[in-house]
Parts: C-alpha cells; structure tokens; sequence
C-alpha cells in the first residue's frame, strides 16, 4: 500500500472503531435491542481485504458483519440507524445488527447461521467463472465456522470447480466463550485444513492492514487468472465480548493485554510514521471520523421509524407478501 | 416431435426449453451431467448444453443449494437437483433461514431466483429414507414457492413459471409419476406459479389433491361415478401460492371438501388448506371435512406395508362414500 492508501484505510479502520464503540453505548443505553457482535479490533482484515478488491467484486460476512459492511461503503449511520431499528437504516430496519447489507456495492449479505455463508460465496464465484466477468467472491468467517460442514463441502467445491473464490477465517482465537484450540484438532483451524483440499493456505497477521491487503491481493489475483480458491487464516482478537454486553471474562489478562497491545489502529499508525506520515495528518484522520460518527449517531437517533407496512413487503420480488388466492 | 411425453422426459424437456431461451439458466447436482440422472430426469442436457451448463457436484447438499443461492443473487437463474426430496434435510439451513429471508431481511436488496428440484414421495419400495412425501416441510417455511406437477404438461409448464420465476420455487417431482406419461405441450406452453386445475369437474363433492394423488382421486371419481356421486377433482399444482379462490369457489357449488395428500396427516398441507376452508367457508358446508393423509410412521418398506399407509384409490372412494352419506 502507498503511504496515501495506508492513510485512508487507517481513517476507515479509524471509522469503524469508533461505530463499534458507539454502536456498544447505544446497547448499553438502551437504543439498540436484540444483540450485537462487534467487530472491534478486527477491523484490518476488512478494509485491508477491502482496499484490495475490485469495487464489482463480491463479499458474504457473517454476524460479526458491521466492519465488512462499512469496509464495501456502509456509512456509520446506515449501520447504527439499522441496529436503532430506524426507517433509515441500511436493511429498513428488517434486518438488524447481524444482517447488515450493502448489495449495490457487492456486499452481500451477513449470515448468522455458522458457515452458511461460504456455499453461497462460492456459488457467487461459479457465477463470475460463468459470466467470464474477472469477479472473485470473497467469504470471511469465524474460526468457529471451521468445524462446521458447509465450511468443507464449500471448500472442496470451490477447488474441484476452481473457482475465483477467497476464503478467510478471522481467527479471533474464540468460537463463542471457548477456546477455538479446545475444540478443533489442528492448531491453525482454518490453514491447517487447505491440504485437505489441495489449496493454498496461509497464516497471516489479521491486525496489520498491510498484510492482509497483500495477502487478499496475492489470492485475488490468483483466483482472476483462474488457478482457484486461497484460504486465508487471519489472526486477530476481539476487543469486545462475543455479543451483547458479554465481558469475556474467561479471557486470560495477559492475553487481552498482549492483543491490545498489537492493536490494528496502532500498528497502521506505526507503518504511517515510518514512512514519514506527519503524526498530526494521521490525528486529523482520527478526527474526522470521531466527527462523522458523532453525527451519525444523532442522526440516527433522530431518523423515524419504520412504516408498519414493511412488515409486509419484500417476502417476494415483486414486493408482496402474498402467498395464497 | 411424438405428440407423447412420460413424465420423467418432460423434467429434462422443461429444463431444455428453459435453457434454450435463457443463457443464464444452469443445472447443478450429483450425478446429472454425463450420467443424465439417477431417476433420468436430465436426459439429454449435458449432451446439448455441455459442461459449461450442466455441472455434476459431488455428494455435498450444503454446497448444491448454498452455491445455487450464491449465483442466483448474482445473475444467474440456477436450476439445482436434490436428489430425493429426503436429503432436503442435509441441507434444510438454505430452505429455512437462508433462501427465503435474503430478500426480506436485506429490505428488498437482493433477489434470488433458482429452482430446488427434487424427486419425492413413495410408491417405489425405497424404504423409509428415501419415500417420504415431504412438501409439507417446505409449506412451514414463508419465503418458498412450492410447485408439484401431476402430469407431464404441468411438468413442462410449471417448470418454465418457476424458472422464470424471481423467486425460489422448491419444484417436487413425483417418484411414483415418472412412468406415466402425457399429452407433450407445445413450444412456449407455461402455467403459472398458484393455479389450481379443476382435474375433473363434479358436483356433489370437492376432492383437493396434489402431484400423485391427482391421479388416486382421479380413478376414485371414476369408480364413484357409478355409484351415482359426482366427484370433482382439483389439482393444486403449488402449495405457494395456494389457489384457495379455486378450492373455495368449489366447495361453494359441493358443500362437501376431501383432501387427499400423501405427507403425513400430522403437519400435512391438507390442515392448512382445511383451516382457510374452515375459517372463511364454514357455512358452505353440509358435512365435516375429511383428509385422506399419509399415516403418522415412517414410509415401511414392504409393498403391502407401504399401502397400507398411503393414500389409495379405496380410502379415497370410501372416505368420500361417507362424506356423501352424511
């Protein structure tokens, strides 16, 4: 990345950081209902994927899908009006914080069942073989989703049928509350399970948005010359619980430590100096998307509620929910 | 062109005709390409349309339907076989929470149209995992459009609707039926999604069937017929969308309603249709309303066992000699 591509992804990083925090304040204060799962601390592996796409390609995320949807051009106040349950939000209001879509950018879809997902991006990949258009179809999973079949059977199809598709874990070391290491029987859940289906796969740094740009970079250029899927197991933590307002209590204090010391925000605005970035143009970024956010929270607050009407709509294409005579 | 098709070749000729007309069409599922089908329901299409357009998937229902979905939201209108309606199971996340709430749940963002064929119901000695009638399954689920064709003609046409279809249409072909045969229709022939046929008109009683029973009420009525009882058949042709004008515009002239449907009695599509008769046709009718239903166990596997818990052309004709004896 240039110093100028590495500033913009480190004011997108700096975006989402400061929705996710919002977006816990509105929980806690009772604005946003239901549950959410937020994405703090992963947000390299989106926009460093992100910046490495092509705007027509396609991204499928799952639950923990707020930076996803933000990194393929969700504002901050589509997402929070969305988890406010507001007319503005970027599903209407129908879909909520695990749901969030943004489809006239390629972004597909969050899915909150384990795993579904990845059958979906690859026959979103079949789809861009198909057509002949260079798209590649990108998934991004738990590593909870690792020990789930529809991880495997996707894998295995996207390779016999070589499709333009990515697979990548965020390895945030934690399916849920347990140790991903306590439940799957190779260390590396997500790379550790490649040769099963002689595809290449890797072990990246999830936190440094540089590395994760090459490394979607190097498989997305793979997959657009047609030589099939790549798995990418990006290490990373979560500087939230699981969900909600869980404290992730059975996290060891020295490891929460360690993580936030490697935190993906730090280590951008660690590579931005060194390449000569002046610390008070990087603050300015900061700045700006602490005042973005503010505004999207009050304007959020203040966007009104969905018509009851759409309770009823779009269960079918032509828009009805009609289902008998 | 022989002016007859068997059931089992108006599958593989509805596709054809689909694929014909729309690039975009394309066939996925285990053994369909060189090998045309375990039940031969693809003859011909790998042969016309190649591999580029027919591809065969290895034993992996997640991955069949999940990829359909996937290239259906992204320009293509994939036509994905499940081998026996049973394996639906392997992969009911997509029929349950995935297919159907994509639209819905992104507020109207993306669509998604493809075909889930599959081969259902019993009559052919598979034994208790691969005979079940299991349309009712699809029935629990908003979002789904659920077509199931008795005759060849349907096949064909009701096979172009669902294709051309916007929305996913979950498409039940009949085991027991891929023998039989019919009228071939001409180029172009279409039905639309959620039109009931009157199979057989009639007037002292309504028989509301589907796909394979279609054919059991038809050889009822025949045989009450000289009994003096005029039977009239409908053929749902779709659960979703449920022609219930057409059942309630005839039980409105009989004032008597027999539901024969071969999924199980407990949860069967018949309760529904029932409970719309009920709620807005209760004072149409002179009698109780009667279903002729698969029994409540797993489909046994011997002939005689098999009968015994499916519908037939004797439960049908003596449910129906109570009903006009009331």
């Amino acid at each position: 990345m240039t110093p100028e591509e590495l500033l913009d992804a480190y004011e997108e990083m700096a975006l989402i950081r400061r929705t996710e925090k919002a977006a816990h304040d509105l929980f806690m204060s009772g604005f946003v209902k239901g549950t959410t799962h937020l994405a703090a601390g992963h947000e390299a592996i989106a926009v460093g994927a992100s910046a490495a796409l092509r705007p027509d390609d396609y991204v499928f995320a799952t639950y923990r899908g707020h930076h996803h949807a933000m990194a393929r051009g969700a504002t901050p106040e589509e997402c929070l009006a969305e988890l406010m349950s507001k007319a503005t939000g970027l599903c209407q209001a129908k879909g909520g914080s695990m749901h969030l879509t943004k489809a006239s950018t390629g972004m597909l879809g969050s899915y909150a069942i384990v795993g579904a997902h990845l059958p979906m991006a690859a026959g979103a990949a079949w789809s861009a073989k198909l057509r002949g258009s260079g798209q590649v179809a990108v998934a991004f999973f738990g590593d909870g989703a690792t020990n789930i079949g529809a991880f495997h059977e996707a894998l295995n199809l996207a390779a016999v049928w070589q499709l333009p598709a990515l697979f990548v874990c965020e390895n945030n070391l934690y399916m849920e509350y347990t140790p991903i290491a306590d439940v799957t029987a190779v260390p590396n859940p997500a790379a550790d399970r490649a040769g099963g289906y002689n595809i290449p796969g890797e072990v990246i740094d999830g936190n440094d948005v540089t590395v994760v740009h090459e490394a979607v970079s190097r498989a997305a250029e793979r997959a657009r010359k047609g030589d099939g899927p790549t798995l990418i197991e990006a290490q990373t933590y979560r500087h939230f619980g699981h969900s909600r307002s869980d404290p992730a209590k059975y996290r060891p204090a020295e490891e929460v430590e360690r993580w936030l010391k490697h935190d993906p925000l730090d280590v951008a605005r660690a590579r931005l100096e060194a390449a000569g970035v002046p610390p008070e143009t990087i603050s300015e970024r900061d700045r700006r998307a602490a005042q973005v956010v503010e505004a999207a929270v009050t304007a959020a607050k203040n966007a009104p509620e969905p018509d009851r009407e759409l309770a009823f709509t779009d269960v079918w294409a032509d828009g009805s929910a009609t289902w008998r005579t | 062109m022989a002016d007859v098709i068997t059931y089992r070749e108006a599958v593989a000729e509805g596709i054809a005709r689909e694929m014909r007309r729309d690039s975009t069409v394309v066939c996925l599922g285990e053994d369909i390409g060189a090998a045309e089908g375990v039940f031969k329901t693809t003859v011909g299409l790998f042969a016309e349309f190649g591999p580029q357009r027919v591809w065969d998937t290895p034993i992996s229902e997640q991955a069949i339907v999940g990829a359909a979905m996937g290239a259906a939201m992204t320009g293509m209108r994939p036509v994905a076989e499940i081998m026996f309606s049973d394996f639906l199971a392997c992969c009911w996340d997509y029929l349950a929470n995935e297919i159907p709430k994509a639209r819905y749940m992104t507020g109207g963002q993306v669509t998604v149209p493809l075909v889930i064929r599959t081969a259902n119901g019993g009559g052919l000695g598979f034994g208790a995992q691969h005979s079940q009638a299991v349309e009712n399954w699809a029935l629990t689920v908003p979002g789904l459009k659920i077509a199931a064709p008795s005759t060849p003609a349907d096949v064909i046409g009701l096979m172009a609707s669902a294709i051309r279809s916007d929305d996913p249409v979950v498409f039940f072909e009949h085991k027991a039926l891929l023998a039989s045969s019919g009228q071939r229709p001409p180029d172009g022939h279409l039905v639309e999604l959620g039109k009931a046929a009157v199979a057989r008109e009639g007037t002292d009683i309504t028989v509301v069937a589907l796909a394979s029973t279609v054919s059991v009420a038809l050889k009822a009525a025949e045989q009450l017929q000289g009994d003096g009882i005029s039977v009239e058949v409908i053929d749902l042709r779709c659960l979703v969308p449920l022609d219930m004008r057409t059942v309630l515009s005839s039980v409105e002239r009989t004032s008597h309603l027999l539901v024969v449907e071969e999924n199980p009695y407990q949860g069967g599509w018949g309760g529904t249709v029932v409970s719309v008769v009920a709620d807005e046709g209760f004072e149409m009718l002179d009698a109780p309303i009667k279903r002729v239903a698969g029994a409540c166990v797993p489909l046994p596997f011997a002939d005689a066992l098999e009968a015994e818990v499916i519908p037939t052309v004797d439960k049908v004709t003596e449910a129906v000699r109570r009903l006009s004896a009331y």
